[in-house]
């Protein structure tokens, strides 16, 4: 299981009006074992993800058209995890994309980059103060693209979070069941006093994420948490 | 001609556009990107190359033969193949794109006129050039050769 395993299960939707550029980029991502999918402008780009886009009343005017809808339903269905956009293209240049990303709630976490073919100091300060997380200038190499990586990561974890919670509490219950084989009841009973449980699984309860729980536990019995409640009370 | 002396002049023939200035190394990063699952990765990119170059020069020459030409239209076609040539590693291209949008800039329709011609200078050199560097790996690869892998560094 090497960098590219887990590499792989990244989408990325690559933005630029050139074939030529769209072939080398979509190229270079692939080689670096991204999932790509390449469109020629800002607009289909947002259609990809999902977000209804008419001139005038986006807002106002709810889509029409159910393969351009809004929905998180779709966006959902093809998970972008970073969008690669040229700066210079006609119509949507990369810099409207790029706002019209970062003012939309359901896609403001998608890290952006932008490429552009000119080194413009003004140009790029206004995309990195617009939220964009690089500017790279093209043509974009293969040692550009390790710059990537950090965002996806970055942005992964920020949306999962709420997952990991739940995560971490089914696998808490994973810890303290006993091994599958035993019947559901048995199970349950086991559970129930924690002393009875075999020597190996009160070592487990060792692991970070179970002395995460004991606190938890601890904080929520009444004893404890009176003082602390009412502490963050005042200061609120 | 045995294989072997067949590799030897493509390596001599890259390495001689290479120090004439027609590719610089981004050329390389193209043939790095080129593996078994994309054998022909290079020549698609460069056959796209020059179907965009061919259309952007005679976009060009019609824009430039107006009575009142708009250089906005200009400007934004030399653009183009700027970023083209330089994503392909058309150095020599690519330096007369910057020296056409000078002139472009300044509004010099003679300047202009002059970079155009240069432009389609360097690209048809470019064009046979690449075209000749192709055919050589073809014949290399027909005679049951391996195409020889370029250690320049830039």
């Amino acid at each position: 299981m090497g960098m590219a395993a887990a590499e792989s299960q990244f989408h990325v939707l690559a933005v630029d009006d050139s074939v030529i550029d769209r072939k080398l980029i979509e190229r270079l991502l692939k080689t670096s074992s991204y999932q790509v999918t390449t469109v020629d402008s800002g607009s289909k780009a947002l259609q990809f993800l999902g977000l209804y886009e008419e001139e005038g009343d986006q807002q106002t005017n709810p889509p029409q058209t159910p393969c351009v809808s809004p929905t998180n339903n779709h966006h959902q269905e093809v998970e972008v995890n970073l969008v690669i956009t040229d700066y210079c293209m006609p119509g949507m240049t990369g810099y409207d994309l790029l706002k019209k990303i970062k003012e939309s709630s359901s896609l403001r976490n998608i890290p952006v980059v932008i490429m552009s073919s000119e080194n413009v100091p003004s140009r790029i300060s206004r995309c990195l103060e617009e939220g964009a997380e690089e500017f790279f200038l093209k043509p974009v190499r293969l040692s550009d693209l390790n710059r990537l990586k950090p965002h996806i990561m970055k942005t992964k974890i920020k949306g999962q979070q709420n997952l990991e919670k739940l995560e971490e509490e089914s696998e808490e219950t994973q810890f303290q069941s006993p091994p599958p084989t035993l019947p559901l009841q048995e199970q349950q009973q086991l559970q129930q006093p924690p002393q009875s449980q075999p020597q190996q699984q009160q070592q487990e309860q060792q692991t970070p994420s179970n002395n995460k729980r004991k606190a938890m536990e601890e904080g929520l019995s009444p004893d404890r948490t009176r003082p602390r409640y009412n502490g963050i009370a005042t200061l609120v | 001609m045995e294989v072997g002396q067949m590799q030897r002049s493509l390596v001599d023939y890259t390495k001689s556009l290479f120090l004439e200035g027609v590719l610089d190394g981004q050329f390389l990063q193209l043939q790095q990107l080129q593996d078994e699952t994309n054998p022909d990765f290079v020549a698609e990119v460069v056959s796209l190359f020059f179907e965009d170059s061919q259309r952007l020069l005679n976009d060009l020459t019609r824009t430039l033969d107006q009575p009142n030409v708009d250089f906005k239209i200009v400007d934004a076609h030399v653009h183009q193949l700027k970023g083209s040539s330089s994503s392909i590693g058309a150095q020599r291209v690519k330096n007369s794109c910057i020296a056409f949008r000078n002139s472009c800039e300044a509004q010099n329709i003679e300047g202009c006129m002059r970079c155009l011609q240069q432009v389609k200078q360097e690209y048809f050199l470019a064009k046979n050039k690449l075209e000749t560097l192709f055919r050589l790996e073809q014949q290399i690869v027909a005679a049951g050769g391996s195409i020889p892998i370029m250690e320049l560094s830039f």
